[in-house]
């Protein structure tokens, strides 16, 4: 690292707000200077560096990427190219108040365009976001002013759309009766910010269940409750965690997964916002469970509300003796520290998470190794989503047979589910596994308008579109997969029988080409071939006949499913291609 | 070391050591030796961890773990405190003291004085730098002890020397893969021209011309006699130069003019020669000076050997003819014998190879066959079926020792000569920079976008404390001589160290500012002096101030 | 002395049903070689740490959803890899006709034409609006030209100057998707950044986006014709640690230098001064 300083030098806001985050700078005194291998490390706090300055400032100057570099001997170039990574980092112009406006799959159908041409005229600044997870009151937005942090609105319309706001939202209304609910139970009934509401409400009880039950005793019970991972891949957590468990320590982690940036998906932002002590308690016994003594909440950097009730209540919690060491007065410590996304859906895959974490671009890793053996700073580690750590909650809380109970033989427990678009009361719903779409559709009161099914976006831009005659498929891992469908991240998009799909179709295409990291041939240049033909077939400028079309866009979807590193590029053509079998309307055929 | 001289270790062993010391001032081999710290940085990243010895810091210590900014010239006392302090701990490594050193009990008598708190008064290191280093070197596995130009160009380079050797004695980082000492050489072969015997007192593979039975060996296969007294090394050539009995003066590949130290004393003593041949690829400056100049093909034009510093023999192979009248050494070298009345017939370069095989056991099995089929063969290689050395000493390490122990050598901290006062109050370094070489006869002949022209090197607060900005030009003045040369402000300066390169001797000639006080022992000039700015008026910033800082 | 020895376990595995023998530790590529194949590699270097981004050498193995990258997966033992499947050939010739769609590959190399060839890859059929990476070459000293509208962004040049060997990281992999590109900080020219010129990034290009500025100049006026080049191995003639060159002559004048990267001291690398400082050979000479 043969650091180069750039020329210019930050300004005192800059300073003070990496310094506020780094403590004051040493002066060099000529004589004796320590760096090296403990200076190297602390490149992890190189987003939290980022995101002081973009905080603050509204953008990262080169003064300000100078200093970050200088504080965290992480040369320039390198700094750079992590933070162009991130789209919430702005590495142009500082600009005062942004609008980041949702034109994503559901918002676009429900007026962000509108929005965008307003703002158009205005003199606000805005960019087109992609899905912000608010999808259940769209059309959504996120301000951003430097000084002041971030907000959401949603729904904004074109008189709203410039009221910059710092409130938080209420939380995502839950519609059914208390007695349906576990992982919801919580939701806009207990205050959130409150530590004594949540030990009110039963909170902590788990942990003390999990110290007299042990390590060993609760994996057993995740194993015998077969709980399966929420976030998409299914896989059997009791094995992930006796993975870490196993690991010969003493360097291990643990990880939640709140990076939700599935479009459509927005479960686990309404739990880290209404129930964030859970979250923390999931984290603490998966520490105990594993022998890490250090976590991380990664949350999406689109959901600050949830990321604020993470962080305060991370401090209620340290001074109440349930962080920290000798956790609850038992035998183990326990640190557990927020890091925040900056806008980038592909963070959401674990080793990407990883590679965030650490201080770099949020770049997929080969799998093998995984990593229970290789995860954050080459450590072993287990991560898991949001929804999946409050399952595990409930697996101790209520033992392994009764969460059994709920659920099919190979899908057990609750599932969440995230329901949007043209139905009457979008949200999310809390159903045992087995439940099938058409009970979904009608528990959030049907089509929207009473209009007839146009088609149902299961699992997000990643999934798969079916219709209505997948009605009465039950929603397991099992009768998806057999379907050919997938359960994906819980999304629920619905269109109603007036729907193009044309537009719906090119934005997913776009959602691709805008979210690849760009490391792979397949995804990288896969996902803009595939908009290019979209765009053709929608302009009538086919290159030879719709067919040679069809068979370039088949050909795409089959390199990137089969070669790309990372789920990303793999599932990238997914949804494009169930809407041409399907031949959903505006599809190309 | 010990005898012949050679690194101990191959580079292959630093990636995999646990501890590495960089020790050295005025060089920086991530500049000077840019493909060993990659070896070096391949080392840190499998967790070696790393120490950098240096008054700057340098690019090469921005990757240590801890640097010790020492003044110049404070090297032994610093070392002898390291011993102390291993010593005073127990933390030495006693079973290799007891059975295959000598010496130890005066060596730790000599370094009794150097308490960590007298190291800090000499060096101006924190005592807890210097004692972290002390534990951290006796405690690690294998630890790497690498030294540059720095250490040995200086006017008490050998005992610089020696008492590394003996912190490494101390250890038993020696003789061991992982464990050794690493001087990097700064020119290309200047291993091997040790090694071929272009040394005063040595015949190939460092056989004492002295010894007698050693000499019959050479006279027998030469057909000549060999003086049986040691030359003098370039300093007493100097000497002698100045006192008349040296009158007549053949320089091959040299140029002294611009690279020894006080280039005013040298000029006058190369015009006073009654004879001077110089034989180069270029007309240096010295060259100008000559009676005869025998044009020489250069590099990529030969055939022959380098050494490089890890003892490795590798071929040098000729690419394109030498330009017009220009003849390799080999050739000009028969050819004068021949002017002279001896029947030389050149030979090839492999055949004065083979001649000096027979006669250099630590080269016996190194056949041109061989060099080329292996990428290079490391010393000692006596024969045709060893592999070579990746490292030397491993005898110290036999049980009972079976050849010579090796000895420690008490030395003394011994300040630079010329001292720092009121009217001489900061200290010059000079050194190599990235992209140039030596007196910049080859590398100034390429376009580099990172050359640094001859400038004066000062810390912003000395520049500051004189009045004077970036990109003006100052009167440098040392008790020999003086300059002028545009300052650059480097950050990696403390106040009261100034630094310049030795590679534009046409524009700002720093030998005229340097000592010429030479080792007595190797006979390496001293590279340090001091020097003065003059009270001239200050500058104003806006006639003088271009820029901000250029970090290198 | 002797090396140290290892004991060297092996693993056994089948490729296209023919069972190969191999050192722990080996990857499928070096599997599928032994087996005297050759898949072709882009992003992947002998000496550096597999990028793993190219995919041009993905084979089939049993029991993986996915194909998987031959230069990254480590061999497992049992392994059942087939390299020649429609399913993998399909992924080859789609990645190349990929790369070929947005880059221009026409300094690539005889090896990769081939590799087009023998794929079928028709990257013309994405049609002549297709997006591409098509760029002015940055000249920006009398050393190097970026050609960027060549580069594939194999990441080698961004790990050579990195972690893998020089450790400067002058050069990184900016923005993300399609809009990923090599850069200097905030797009910087190289002689204000970091870069030391040790052109270790050259020395590991694929496609001759990064190039020596003589090489371009003659490639440029035509004159560049490596049928009437030569090689000559020697010895780098600044500092003592010994870097072995590869001087490329034509027409009796030297007109490029590399190093061989499978010499244990360069790894294919240099400095400035090995790679560049050469000029003064060439010279009349003052003599």
């Amino acid at each position: 690292m043969d650091l180069r300083a750039l020329l210019d030098r930050p300004t005192d806001a800059e300073r003070l707000a990496v310094d506020d985050l780094l403590g004051p700078s040493e002066e060099f005194n000529g004589r004796v200077a320590y760096g090296g291998h403990e200076a190297r490390a602390r490149r992890q706090l190189l987003l939290p560096a980022l995101h002081a300055c973009q905080d603050a400032v509204g953008s990262i100057s080169r003064g300000a990427l100078g200093y970050i570099s200088e504080r965290l001997t992480v040369p320039p170039a390198e700094l750079y190219g992590v933070a162009t990574f991130y789209s919430l980092f702005n590495t142009d112009e500082a600009r005062g108040t942004t609008v980041h406006v949702c034109d994503d799959i559901v918002c676009s159908q429900y007026g962000a365009k509108g929005l965008l041409q307003t703002l158009e005229g205005s003199e606000l600044s805005w960019e087109a976001s992609p899905c912000l997870g608010q999808c259940e009151r769209a059309p959504a937005v996120m301000f951003h002013s430097p000084g002041e942090g971030y907000g959401n609105a949603a729904p904004v319309d074109s008189d709203t759309v410039g009221n910059v706001v710092f409130d938080e939202l209420p939380h995502g209304v839950v519609h059914q009766d208390q007695s349906q609910l576990r992982l919801l139970r919580r939701i806009g009934r207990i205050d959130p910010t409150s530590l004594e509401a949540y030990r009110g409400s039963g909170g902590y009880q788990t942990l003390t269940r999990a110290i007299e039950l042990g390590p060993d005793g609760v994996i057993s019970a995740l194993d015998e409750s077969g709980l399966k991972g929420r976030g998409g891949a299914a896989f059997p957590i009791g094995i992930k965690w006796r993975g870490v468990a196993d690991a010969p320590g003493p360097d291990k982690y643990v990880i939640a997964n709140g990076d939700e940036s599935e479009p459509g998906t927005f479960k686990d932002r309404l739990l880290m916002e209404g129930d964030p002590f859970a979250v923390i308690e999931a984290m603490t016994i998966y520490g105990f469970a594993t022998g890490s003594t250090k976590g991380y909440i990664y949350v999406r950097g689109e959901y600050p509300t949830a990321e604020k009730r993470l962080r305060d209540a991370i401090v209620m919690a340290s001074e109440a003796g349930l962080l920290g060491t000798r956790v609850a007065n038992a035998g183990f410590d326990f640190d557990l520290e927020v890091r925040r996304g900056a806008g980038a859906y592909i963070c959401g895959e674990e080793t990407a998470l990883f590679a965030s974490i650490e201080g770099y671009r949020g770049e997929p890793r080969q799998k093998p190794p995984f990593p229970t053996q290789h995860g954050v700073f080459g450590r072993p580690t287990g991560i898991n989503n949001i929804e999946t750590l409050l399952a595990a909650l409930e697996v101790i809380e209520g033992g392994a047979g009764e969460f059994a109970r709920v659920g099919t033989e190979q899908s057990t427990g609750p599932k969440l589910f995230c329901v949007s678009g043209a139905v009457e009361k979008p949200g999310v719903f809390e159903v045992p596994f087995g439940t099938t779409l058409g009970e979904i559709l009608a528990l959030a009161g049907g089509v929207r308008g009473g209009r007839g099914l146009g088609a149902v976006l299961l699992g997000g831009a990643a999934g798969v579109f079916v219709d209505f005659s997948f009605l009465d498929m039950p929603l397991t891992f099992e009768d998806t997969r057999e379907a050919g469908a997938t359960l994906g991240s819980g999304a629920v998009i619905v269109f109603d029988e007036n729907c193009d799909f044309g537009p719906v179709l090119r934005r997913i295409a776009r959602f691709f080409e805008e979210e690849s990291c760009g490391q792979c041939v397949p995804c990288r240049i896969g996902t803009v071939r595939q908009s290019e033909a979209l765009a053709r077939l929608n302009d009538g400028e086919t290159l030879g006949t719709v067919a040679d079309e069809l068979e370039r866009l088949d050909d795409l979807a089959r390199v990137m499913t089969d070669a790309s590193i990372c789920g990303l590029g793999q599932t990238a053509a997914s949804a494009i291609q169930s809407a041409i079998r399907l031949q959903l309307r505006g599809a190309p055929a | 070391m010990f005898g012949a001289g050679g690194g101990t270790s191959s580079y292959r062993e630093i990636e995999e050591t646990d501890l590495i010391i960089m020790w050295g001032w005025g060089s920086n081999a991530r500049e000077a030796h840019p493909i060993f710290f990659h070896h070096v940085l391949k080392g840190v990243h499998n967790g070696a961890r790393m120490f950098a010895v240096d008054p700057r810091r340098t690019s090469s210590a921005a990757w240590a773990d801890v640097w010790l900014g020492i003044d110049v010239g404070s090297d032994i006392a610093l070392a002898n405190a390291v011993g102390r302090e291993i010593i005073h701990h127990g933390l030495q490594n006693q079973e290799f003291i007891d059975e295959a050193t000598e010496g130890f009990e005066e060596y730790a008598a000599g370094v009794e004085k150097y308490t960590l708190e007298k190291a800090e008064e000499i060096t101006g290191v924190p005592a807890e730098a210097i004692r972290q280093l002390a534990h951290e070197y006796a405690n690690a596995d294998t630890a790497q002890l690498c030294w540059t130009l720095g250490i040995t160009e200086h006017h008490n380079a050998t005992d610089n020397v020696l008492a590394l050797i003996n912190l490494s004695l101390l250890t038993g980082h020696v003789g061991r893969y992982g464990s050794g000492l690493v001087p990097v050489r700064g020119q290309n072969n200047v291993q091997g021209g040790g090694d071929m015997g272009a040394l005063p007192n040595k015949l190939p593979g460092f056989q004492d011309v002295e010894d007698s039975e050693k000499r019959a060996r050479f006279e027998a296969v030469w057909g000549a006699e060999v003086p049986s007294k040691a030359g003098k090394h370039i300093s007493l050539m100097h000497e002698a130069m100045d006192d008349g009995d040296l009158t007549a003066l053949y320089i091959i590949g040299e140029n002294p003019l611009q690279s020894e130290a006080d280039s005013t004393e040298m000029l006058r003593r190369l015009t006073n020669l009654d004879f001077l041949v110089v034989q180069d690829i270029f007309l240096t400056a010295t060259a100008e000076l000559a009676d005869v100049v025998l044009p020489a093909a250069g590099w990529g034009e030969t055939e022959g050997t380098f050494t490089s510093s890890e003892r490795r023999v590798q071929r040098v192979r000729r690419a394109v003819d030498p330009p017009g009248e220009a003849h390799d050494d080999i050739a000009i070298l028969s050819a004068v014998a021949r002017a002279m009345g001896y029947p030389w017939v050149t030979p090839t370069a492999e055949e004065a190879w083979d001649e000096m095989r027979q006669l250099s056991p630590l080269h016996g099995g190194m056949t041109y066959a061989r060099l080329e089929e292996s990428g290079g063969l490391q010393w000692p290689c006596p024969d045709e079926d060893h592999p070579g050395s990746l490292f030397l000493h491993g005898r110290l390490w036999e049980r009972p020792i079976a050849s010579r122990r090796a000895p420690f050598h008490a030395v003394e901290d011994d300040p630079p000569v010329d001292t720092l006062t009121e009217e001489y109050p900061i200290r010059l370094t000079t050194g190599r920079r990235l992209d140039s070489f030596n007196t910049g006869v080859q590398s100034g002949r390429y376009s580099s976008p990172r050359r640094i022209p001859g400038v004066l090197d000062l810390s912003p607060e000395d520049g500051a404390s004189i009045g004077v900005f970036e990109g003006d030009r100052v009167t440098v003045t040392s008790r020999r001589g003086s300059l002028e040369a545009p300052v650059r402000f480097d950050r990696s300066l403390r106040p009261g160290l100034a630094f310049m390169s030795v590679h534009f001797p046409d524009d700002v000639d720093v030998n005229v500012l340097t000592l010429d006080a030479w080792d007595p022992k190797s006979g390496t000039a001293s590279g340090s002096s001091l020097w003065f700015l003059p009270d001239g008026p200050p500058r104003s910033p806006r006639s003088s101030h271009r820029r901000g800082a250029v970090g290198c | 002395m002797t090396m140290t020895e290892r004991e060297i376990s092996t693993i056994t595995a089948q490729v296209n049903g023919e069972v190969v023998e191999v050192p722990d530790g080996s990857t499928i590529l070096d599997a599928c070689r032994q087996a005297g194949l050759d898949l072709p590699t882009l992003c992947y270097g002998p000496t550096m740490t597999a990028a793993n981004a190219c995919r041009v050498c993905v084979v089939e193995l049993e029991g993986s959803r996915t194909l998987v990258p031959s230069c990254s997966r480590k061999l497992e033992e049992g392994m059942d890899i087939r390299t020649g499947t429609e399913r993998a050939e399909h992924s080859r010739r789609l990645v190349m006709e990929l790369l070929g769609s947005a880059s221009e590959l026409d300094r690539s190399g005889d090896q990769l034409d081939s590799w087009i060839e023998d794929a079928g890859a028709e990257p013309s059929r994405f049609g002549p609006k297709a997006a591409t990476v098509a760029a002015q070459p940055k000249i920006e000293d009398d050393l190097y030209v970026r050609d960027y509208g060549r580069c594939i962004l194999c990441y080698r040049c961004v790990d050579a100057c990195g972690v893998e060997h020089q450790n400067t990281f002058a050069i990184t992999v900016a923005g993300r998707g399609f809009e990923a590109h090599i850069s200097t900080e905030f797009d910087v020219a190289l002689p204000d950044s970091a870069c030391v010129y040790c052109g270790n990034c050259i020395a590991v290009c694929p496609t001759g986006a990064l190039v020596g500025k003589v090489e371009f100049d003659m490639r440029e006026d035509d004159t560049w014709d490596e049928s009437r080049q030569g090689v000559t191995r020697t010895v780098c003639a600044y500092c003592g640690v010994g870097c072995n060159l590869d001087l490329h002559t034509q027409d009796g004048k030297i007109v490029n230098v590399t190093s061989p990267h499978d010499h244990d001291v360069t790894l294919g690398n240099l400095c400035i001064k090995g790679r560049f400082g050469w000029s003064y050979v060439s010279s009349a000479g003052d003599v």
